[in-house]
């Protein structure tokens, strides 16, 4: 673990440092144009998908049959007819509920797993982590199908723990996961110097490991939030009405206003809405992102 | 890993207080451990089970033992074939391209020097975006009257008629493009990384010693990224292997884009025929299982490495 040599101030600021390595290999001879091109055909590939789905949520009637590249007569009527809509706000409200009760119940639970592997001498260490990142590949649908007749049997089917608690099958393995990486990171001379001083493992890690770790922990909680907020398969197999279902289960039974317009415009809408929250955590936090994706990933 | 052997402990002597680390230890890791018990070793055993087993449509409740017969009926069954073929050519498609695109975008990112901040940021909206979205913004696209496509095609004289999610192979093609988009760059961000550690000044070297750009790139990036790309490869690999929501988005399952995940949903949720779904779920869990088994056995040892680190 060479991650105990790594200077404090460093690790503090492990975005900087990373910027910094990238600034030594910036290219002494400017950019040269073909690069612009490069960097136009990323951003249009990246975000013209996304672009045209607001064009079509700026539709109404007529319009939704032309292919023009701007809406002909651009409104806002999607958007309020699916706030009107109490099936999507509910929906929206318990994608909010399961996600935060998720991310917050992993970071806990999974950050003193973390810590216990990432420090502490326990057997079977390499089992748990192998155990660990295995479950990560699991194919949800070999949980799914026990659980719709376990749920239906004692009653969690059609309710928000009953999609909590699966969600917990892979976001605490993504926690504890992404965690184990960071507390590595931390150097051990502050905790071994608590240590000396007489405090307990427990106490050097709520009080020097966890608060060095906070931007780790805040890395975990968008991944698992992101998570979350996204899950599809356990959404549509373990609910059955807008009572229990989920922003992306919801759209993907959405009818529309009226049961005869084509929906495509109010789909477009709703999907746009809920991608606001994500397309903010990805402009606040992208380095906090890019650190987690990529967390363990090019170390092995 | 060199690094895994040495697991240096903090130090342990001097303390009285407090109970023993490796105690200390298993309890902060039980919770965990507990909780995955029961939230994934104890539904897919409980999937084996159901598997095993025949249950009455009609009466609640009622069962009885089958042995392997719902295995064999799924093994037996031309559909679970076409749903394997189905999820091996999404695999194999969406995994073989947006390798190829991921690597290109990173390479680009990672010469150009100034917007990279500003392209990390924009790469991560296809991440970011749910996947349900993906599929609802690739309709919208591929739309026949109001699509992005078919006006192209028709600007430029090709036919541009086609009901691209109505058709065969059209309809899987469009599912390889959506997942392309979305994940490309995921490749391309873990691709970066891997192309941030390889010290500059192999290339200078390589460049003084007269390599060509296309020498250093297969002597020198592709060997060095290899790690990096095999880890990339196994998580899409086996992300791509259990794809549900595009097809379940796009067409329903409809006009060859069933699959393994798909199959067994319809077969245990929308039909309720238990027995089979578990089996079908069992069996898509095998295959995922034998798909990883083979990646780490034979392509990289390095995820051990990963474990172990």
């Amino acid at each position: 673990m060479g991650a105990a040599s790594i200077g404090r101030a460093d690790v503090l600021n492990q975005d900087e440092a990373d910027v910094a390595t990238k600034k030594q290999k910036a290219p002494s001879e400017g950019t040269p144009w073909w690069m612009w091109v490069a960097v136009a055909a990323i951003v249009v590939f990246c975000l013209f998908p996304f672009y045209w789905l607001i064009n079509i949520s700026l539709r109404t009637g007529p319009d939704l049959s032309s292919s023009s590249i701007v809406p002909p007569n651009p409104t806002l009527d999607n958007y309020t007819s699916i706030f009107k809509n109490g099936d999507f706000t509910r929906a929206l409200l318990n994608s909010a509920i399961v996600s935060l009760t998720v991310t917050a119940l992993s970071l806990v639970v999974g950050s003193f797993c973390a810590y216990a592997l990432a420090r502490l001498k326990l057997r079977g260490k390499v089992f748990i982590l192998g155990l660990v990142l295995s479950i990560t590949t699991f194919p949800a649908i070999a949980i799914a199908a026990p659980l719709f007749k376990l749920w239906t049997d004692i009653g969690l089917f059609n309710t928000l723990p009953g999609l909590i608690i699966p969600y917990l099958c892979f976001s605490l393995p993504l926690a504890i996961y992404i965690l184990v990486s960071f507390f590595r990171e931390i150097p051990r001379d502050l905790e071994e110097a608590a240590l000396v001083d007489g405090a307990t493992n427990f106490q050097a890690f709520t009080k020097i490991v966890l608060p060095l770790a906070a931007p780790g922990m805040a890395t975990t909680a968008i991944l698992t939030f992101i998570f979350a907020w996204n899950e599809f398969l356990l959404a549509v197999t373990l609910t059955s009405s807008p009572k229990a279902r989920t922003v992306p289960a919801a759209i993907a039974f959405f009818t529309g206003s009226t049961e005869f317009e084509k929906p495509l415009g109010t789909i477009s809408a709703a999907s746009v809405v809920i991608s606001i929250p994500l397309v903010l955590l990805v402009l606040l936090f992208q380095k906090r992102i890019v650190a987690g994706l990529t967390a363990g990933a090019v170390k092995g | 890993m060199a690094t895994a052997a040495v697991p240096a402990g903090p130090p342990k002597k001097g303390r009285s207080k407090g109970m023993s680390e490796r105690r200390l230890a298993a309890l902060m890791v039980s919770p965990s451990m507990i909780l995955i018990g029961i939230v994934a070793a104890y539904p897919i055993g409980y999937a084996v089970w159901l598997s095993l087993h025949e249950y009455s449509v009609r009466v609640a409740g009622l069962s009885r033992w089958a042995g392997l017969k719902n295995y064999t009926t799924a093994l037996g069954d031309s559909e679970f074939w076409s749903a394997v073929k189905v999820t091996f050519i999404f695999t194999g498609g969406s995994v073989f391209f947006e390798t190829l695109l991921g690597l290109a975008m990173a390479m680009a990112m990672h010469a150009a020097f100034k917007g990279q901040g500003l392209l990390r940021t924009v790469v991560l909206v296809p991440w970011a975006v749910l996947t349900v979205v993906t599929a609802i913004m690739w309709q919208t696209i591929f739309e026949p009257s109001l699509g992005f496509v078919n006006s192209l095609l028709g600007a430029v004289g090709l036919p541009n008629d086609t009901v691209w999610l109505g058709e065969s192979p059209e309809a899987l093609i469009v599912m390889i493009i959506a997942d392309v988009w979305k994940t490309a760059p995921f490749m391309a961000l873990l691709l970066l990384a891997g192309l941030q550690v390889i010290p500059n000044e192999i290339y200078e070297a390589a460049k003084v010693d007269g390599a060509t750009a296309w020498q250093r790139f297969v002597r020198i990036t592709l060997p060095l990224l290899k790690p990096a790309l095999l880890v990339a490869l196994i998580f899409r690999t086996l992300d791509a292997l259990r794809i549900f929501d595009l097809p379940f988005v796009l067409t329903k399952g409809a006009n060859g884009t069933t699959t393994l995940s798909l199959i067994s949903y319809e077969t245990f949720q929308t039909n309720r025929i238990l027995g089979l779904g578990s089996a079908l779920a069992i069996l898509t869990f095998i295959i995922v299982m034998i798909v990883s088994f083979v990646y780490i056995r034979f392509v990289g040892g390095n995820i051990r490495g990963m474990a172990e680190e």
